[in-house]
């Protein structure tokens, strides 16, 4: 193009949007990218963020808006047309073929070679052998391995997704560098991340997405993480204060659960809390800060590195969820589809169960299952008219029969993950009164949720973790949003924050 | 009831998921249809009661696959264990007496039906393979064993043959047999908890486990009760053919998943149950009826019976994936 103008960005998407369905996903996003410059994307959770991403990436086709890569429209949905126009993104899980070596998943991208052992050297890797099984490498060498193979084919713009995650501290410093200087080196860096300090350090600008909407663009400088939070928090601050209960401050006798420096896999290193009978506790996390984890330990299906959980004063040790559920640790997924038998009926799924152990692998006790399941429904007031199997039930009413299911049983520390995503306000309500309810007759209930503004809804204190730790334990009356905010991107540490 | 588009081919799904049993019926009257048309002669109570008779011990091993289908998985070995079942009671029975040789043949299905157990609920070894496996170690066994009892001679008990081949009132003595199993299994898989396991296991594992199911448990139970359920099998059809050959059951192994198949039981679990497994069973049997009938050779019989297996199954998953 003869025309085009002369210092223009090198990315530029404006007035991008997508609908799926009845959510408005995004309606007005928009990035620019200079050379020469890293830009941040910022966002909280369901901000719009992935679709964005998504989009950018050529992975999804936008309703409207354009997306444009060096002058020349790129918004043509192929991941391939995406990377032919410059731009190469490296995403928080690798996108290599574990059952190849490296030089063949190399081959397969027809990436260089030499370029690429020069930036596996520079990343840290020296000494990688290009026949090495991509199965037999860890995790931080993967992602080492998915960014160096970005870099050697040399491309005008790099979409990092959370590439410092789980990567040991040495290694984000070298990857900072590198990725500072490529910018240096003219190229553009679209850097997503939910750490602060690494914002500060290698980021000139960062834009802030919320509901679907750019809010910002903002010039990183001293201080700049507070109008950040508030840009992503944007009106809902002063919102949401209805129901504050004051932290039941009881010095009771001996926790339900007594969690200690729990620790596994590469998320999740260092949590510690208590949680009693009778009390709602929050967990507040960004995505993927080790929560998942956390709550795959305490339900039997994932074994600790390190840590113990103690139930009523007693040690225990969980080799198989069977074991969680006879200690009283019973789990409420966040993926419905994860717990549903989605082809039985609603019946069926509640009393699952009842009949989990040998002794009762017998004839069923009609009568009394009725009942159970009867007594469940009601409390939990399940639309059941949707006869049959549990496919055909709403959202709402499918999550309602996850939660029935252990209330048929009798509760007694219920672990809730999320288990108000995705359905309606009434729904939302309902679970949280119930929750309440259940913790009022003496059951402990762990409850992380993605939505802050929950927190005050339903908790009576909240567990914060970033980074795979709890930084911060923050009673209801104080947890507005902001607050949780700060703390859930380890804001609330010294890092040369004012308050 | 919502109101949908109902074109008669959705209804008639709606129908099939709600009643499975109702169009199952329907084909086999169908079927009976057509034979009556091709020879009028052939129908009375006699052939009924041949068909019934004939009908059972597939109807019996197809149990096995309709209780291992419905969590996920299969059993290959069912035809090999009533073969061994067979063979030993046969061979044993001059030797021991009637009553231990059945032991043993009972014990040895049951140790066929541990070693799936083993491997597949503890090993995780994939069931096809497991009992593939096991169907074929077994087998050498067998042959190793009949070496050494060539020289014993062979006796089939008398009650054996009672019950495989006998009549009362008209109807096959196998009834007496068959009829509490049939009311037994389709008892157990609604209203035992077990039965409800296996079904909570094919929809859904890892959410049967998450409840709380030691799914191991479930699968040695599961394989161990099928290789017994195919050693039974095995007794009563030794009694119906009076002969025992080292492939007696064998060439109803496949017979016995597509009667499984048929009758609209998943072969991916959580779907199905053992009353239309008969069904299918029945329909099978009358089919082969029908394709002797036609007087095709051998080869287009085999062709002909592939062919209606397969389109009455896409039929079934077709209408079944409707709703």
């Amino acid at each position: 193009m003869p025309d085009a103008a002369p210092p223009t960005a090198i990315l530029d998407a404006k007035g991008v949007a997508k609908r799926f369905g009845a959510v408005q996903a995004l309606r007005d996003a928009s990035l620019k990218v200079d050379r020469g410059q890293v830009v941040a994307l910022m966002g909280a959770n369901g901000a719009g963020k992935s679709t964005f991403v998504k989009i950018l990436t050529g992975v999804l086709r936008p309703d409207s808006g354009h997306v444009r890569i060096r002058g020349r429209d790129s918004s043509v949905a192929s991941p391939a047309g995406a990377r032919r126009s410059g731009l190469v993104p490296v995403y928080q899980e690798p996108s290599l073929i574990p059952d190849l070596s490296v030089a063949d998943n190399l081959r397969l991208g027809d990436t260089p070679a030499d370029p690429f052992r020069h930036w596996a050297g520079e990343l840290g890797l020296p000494d990688l052998r290009p026949d090495a099984m991509i199965r037999s490498l860890s995790l931080a060498s993967l992602r080492i391995v998915d960014l160096a193979r970005a870099l050697a084919i040399e491309p005008d713009v790099l979409l990092l997704d959370e590439l410092t995650a789980a990567l040991p501290t040495d290694l984000v410093d070298r990857v900072l560098r590198v990725v500072r200087a490529q910018a240096d080196a003219g190229r553009a860096v679209i850097y997503i991340s939910h750490r602060f300090t690494e914002i500060a350090a290698i980021c000139d600008r960062a834009t802030v997405l919320r509901d679907g909407l750019t809010v910002g663009d903002l010039a990183i400088e001293a201080g700049i993480e507070e109008r950040i939070v508030e840009l992503m928090l944007g009106g809902t601050v002063a919102a949401a204060t209805t129901g504050t209960r004051g932290a039941r401050s009881r010095a009771t006798d001996v926790p339900r659960l007594r969690v200690r420096g729990l620790a596994t896999g590469t998320r999740l290193s260092d949590v510690s809390f208590d949680l009693g009978k009778g009390e709602v506790l929050g967990v507040v996390a960004l995505e993927g800060q080790g929560q998942d984890e956390l709550f795959d330990v305490l339900a039997g299906n994932r074994r600790a590195n390190a840590g113990t959980v103690e139930v009523d004063g007693r040690p225990a040790v969980f080799t198989d969820p069977a074991d969680a559920i006879a200690a009283g640790l019973t789990l409420v997924p966040g993926d419905r589809a994860q717990a549903l038998l989605m082809s039985r009926p609603v019946r069926e799924n509640i009393a699952l169960p009842l009949l989990a152990r040998p002794r009762r692998w017998g004839a069923i006790r009609m009568r009394d299952e009725a009942a159970r399941v009867t007594r469940a429904i009601e409390r939990l007031q399940i639309d059941t008219r949707a006869q049959g199997e549990v496919r055909r039930l709403s959202g709402g009413n499918q999550q309602k029969v996850t939660i029935a299911r252990w209330i048929a049983r009798g509760v007694q520390t219920l672990l809730l993950f999320d288990p108000t995503r995705g359905i309606d306000i009434r729904t939302k309500n309902q679970i949280y009164a119930l929750v309440r309810d259940l913790a009022d007759q003496g059951a402990a209930v762990l409850f992380y949720t993605s939505e802050l503004a929950e927190v005050r809804l339903a908790c009576d204190r909240a567990v914060v973790i970033f980074n795979g730790r709890a930084v911060d334990v923050i009673d209801a009356k104080d947890a507005d949003e902001p607050t949780l905010m700060r703390a859930a991107y380890g804001l609330s540490e010294a890092t040369g924050v004012s308050t | 009831m919502t109101t949908m588009t109902a074109s008669p081919l959705g209804r008639l799904g709606r129908l099939m998921v709600d009643n499975p049993l109702v169009p199952l019926i329907l084909l086999l009257g169908a079927l009976i249809g057509i034979l009556a048309l091709l020879n009028p002669a052939i129908l009375s109570m006699f052939w009924a009661g041949n068909t019934i008779k004939i009908a059972i011990p597939l109807a019996m091993l197809a149990a096995c696959q309709t209780l291992t289908m419905l969590t996920g998985g299969i059993d290959l070995s069912v035809g090999t264990v009533a073969t061994i079942a067979a063979f030993v009671t046969a061979t044993l029975a001059p030797l021991t007496g009637v009553p231990a040789a059945v032991a043993l043949a009972l014990g040895c299905a049951v140790i066929v039906g541990l070693a799936n157990g083993f491997g597949i609920a503890i090993c995780r070894v994939h069931p096809l393979i497991m009992t593939l496996g096991t169907a074929l170690i077994a087998t050498g066994c067998l042959l190793v064993y009949q070496r050494h009892v060539i020289a014993t001679g062979v006796l089939i008990p008398d009650v054996l043959i009672w019950l495989g081949t006998g009549r009362s009132y008209g109807l096959p003595n196998s009834l007496a047999l068959f009829l509490p199993f049939a009311i037994l299994i389709i008892w157990a898989q609604r209203r035992s908890g077990f039965g409800r396991l296996l079904y909570a296991i094919g929809a859904n594992e890892a959410a049967a486990r998450m409840s709380g199911v030691r799914v191991w448990q479930v699968q040695f139970t599961l394989y161990s009760l099928s290789s017994i359920i195919a050693g039974v099998t095995g007794l009563l059809y030794l009694g119906q053919i009076k002969t025992a050959s080292l492939s007696l059951a064998l060439p109803l192994d496949l017979p016995s998943v597509a009667a499984a198949v048929v009758g609209g039981t998943s072969i991916f679990g959580g779907r199905g149950g053992f009353g239309g497994t008969i069904v299918g069973a029945l329909i099978l049997t009358v089919m082969t009826t029908m394709l002797t009938l036609l007087q095709m050779p051998e080869g287009g019989r085999r062709i002909l019976f592939g062919l209606i297996i397969l389109a009455v199954t896409a039929l079934l998953v077709r209408l079944t994936d409707r709703s």
